[in-house]
């Protein structure tokens, strides 16, 4: 039916990949980080609260140039990863996935930090009662009835990041095959004449891949809930 | 077998409580407001008393001049609360077996099968608990405190939320607990003819302080209307 060149499948696999590894490398830190501000105070609590949420308000293009400045090779954080660990992220896919991942990582937040504070408390100090230390209880009463609010924030950054152009561009550029994404692609199109035909095939797959993720997660989210309710 | 002395400021109201209780079921009576939940919450370990001793079976649970104060889920103590709290991800089984395998003990299929028949509760053993009667969630909680095999077994208003019908229906099941299990019981009510039938012995609390100890003649010095 939708006759793809091969390159027009290669930012496809690209885009699925990043936008995949990028919200799965994120959601520890996010399920941490909601945590911390459901359950703790602390001094610095607003201003962390503030930071996480500057990539939705800032544009994006000043998020890629920080990421630039910070990641790049001679970056403070880039040259450390560089030199210790021979990582490279700048004009790299996996610079896209850092790029994508902080993009993403307030819409993955948010959920789960309602989720967590939507738990009855009470629910956790009967698993203490029943000799559950303070680990199990996270592992087997806070964290599965925070579920549907995990799924929700994973399906949020994984939409994200697969329909991020602006501060990816900015850190890892357009290159195909190694950070060319199918948002990168169509507007790449867009500017040479008649690349209308390919853009269009790209944009069709963009809105197949994003109304499969909504019904996948929808579907998740009540099988998760219905779990809460019934039999 | 557990000895409590202890001393709580809470906000404008203050507990200083000490009593003693035996093997059997002691109920802590009073009416509401008078510091019984708390009290029970500072045995399970939920509520760090300002001074004083909780002792179980010669182990110190918690003492402010030794600085003792063992975690609530080493404390080895069952709680049936008031609402339940079943745990509403998991199955009934699941829930049974909560305690058990949090605390480390190897199945017990016949132990469980003793307290499954007990209470009653064969048949939801695969449902879970959203759809459950408010009756028979209270024996699964009763059932998963038992389960973990506790040294102490603690209930908070256990029938409190339930109708005169569920209460009748509950109640036989905890006289056969008494009966039957080892296990030495501390039941909280404002409710003295639910006590008249459980309780063993009787510690009277009011406004915080314990006001008498005894046996189940404590049940009648009070007015109905105090109740």
């Amino acid at each position: 039916m939708l006759d793809l060149t091969p390159d027009e499948w290669t930012a496809i696999r690209l885009s699925l990949r990043i936008a995949l590894v990028a919200t799965l490398v994120a959601l520890p830190f996010g399920v941490a980080v909601a945590w911390l501000l459901a359950r703790k105070d602390f001094w610095g609590k607003t201003l962390l609260d503030g930071v996480i949420h500057l990539p939705l308000v800032l544009p994006p293009v000043v998020t890629g140039y920080l990421l630039l400045i910070w990641f790049g090779r001679r970056g403070p954080i880039g040259a450390f990863l560089s030199d210790y660990f021979g990582i490279v992220l700048s004009f790299r896919w996996t610079g896209a996935a850092l790029a994508c991942g902080v993009m993403g990582f307030p819409l993955l937040v948010r959920p789960i930090r309602l989720a967590v504070e939507a738990i009855d408390r009470k629910l956790e100090d009967a698993a203490a009662t029943l000799g559950a230390d303070r680990p199990w209880v996270f592992l087997t009463v806070t964290l599965p009835l925070a579920l549907p609010g995990l799924i929700a924030g994973f399906v949020l950054c994984f939409a994200k990041a697969l329909g991020e152009f602006g501060a990816t561009i900015t850190f890892v550029s357009n290159i195909p095959g190694e950070t060319q994404t199918i948002s990168a692609a169509i507007y790449t199109l867009t500017q040479v004449p008649g690349g209308d035909a390919a853009a269009g095939r790209l944009v069709l797959v963009s809105i197949a891949i994003a109304l499969v993720a909504l019904v996948l997660s929808e579907w998740l989210a009540r099988r998760a809930g219905m779990r809460f309710h019934g039999e | 077998m557990l000895a409590v002395d202890v001393e709580k400021r809470l906000g404008g109201f203050s507990i200083a409580a000490r009593f003693e209780t035996a093997s059997g079921v002691t109920a802590l009576f009073g009416p509401s407001g008078s510091g019984k939940s708390s009290l029970v919450n500072m045995i399970a370990g939920l509520v760090t008393p300002d001074r004083g001793h909780i002792v179980l079976a010669d182990t110190a649970l918690f003492d402010s001049k030794e600085r003792i104060n063992v975690p609530t889920h080493q404390r080895r103590i069952g709680y049936v609360f008031q609402e339940g709290r079943l745990f509403p991800h998991l199955t009934v089984a699941s829930n049974l077996d909560y305690g058990r395998r949090m605390c480390g003990l190897a199945p017990d299929p016949a132990e469980t099968q003793r307290i499954v028949e007990m209470l009653d509760i064969g048949n939801l053993i695969d449902r879970r608990p959203g759809k459950l009667s408010g009756g028979e969630r209270q024996r699964i909680a009763i059932g998963r405190a038992l389960l973990m095999r506790p040294r102490l077994l603690l209930l908070d208003e256990p029938l409190a939320s339930l109708d005169a019908a569920r209460k009748r229906e509950i109640l036989p099941y905890l006289e056969r607990l008494r009966d039957e299990a080892a296990v030495p019981m501390v039941y909280v009510s404002h409710h003295p003819g639910e006590l008249r039938r459980i309780a063993t012995s009787v510690v009277r609390l009011d406004g915080g302080r314990v006001a008498a100890m005894g046996g189940k003649e404590l049940l009648d010095e009070v007015d109905a209307d105090t109740l």
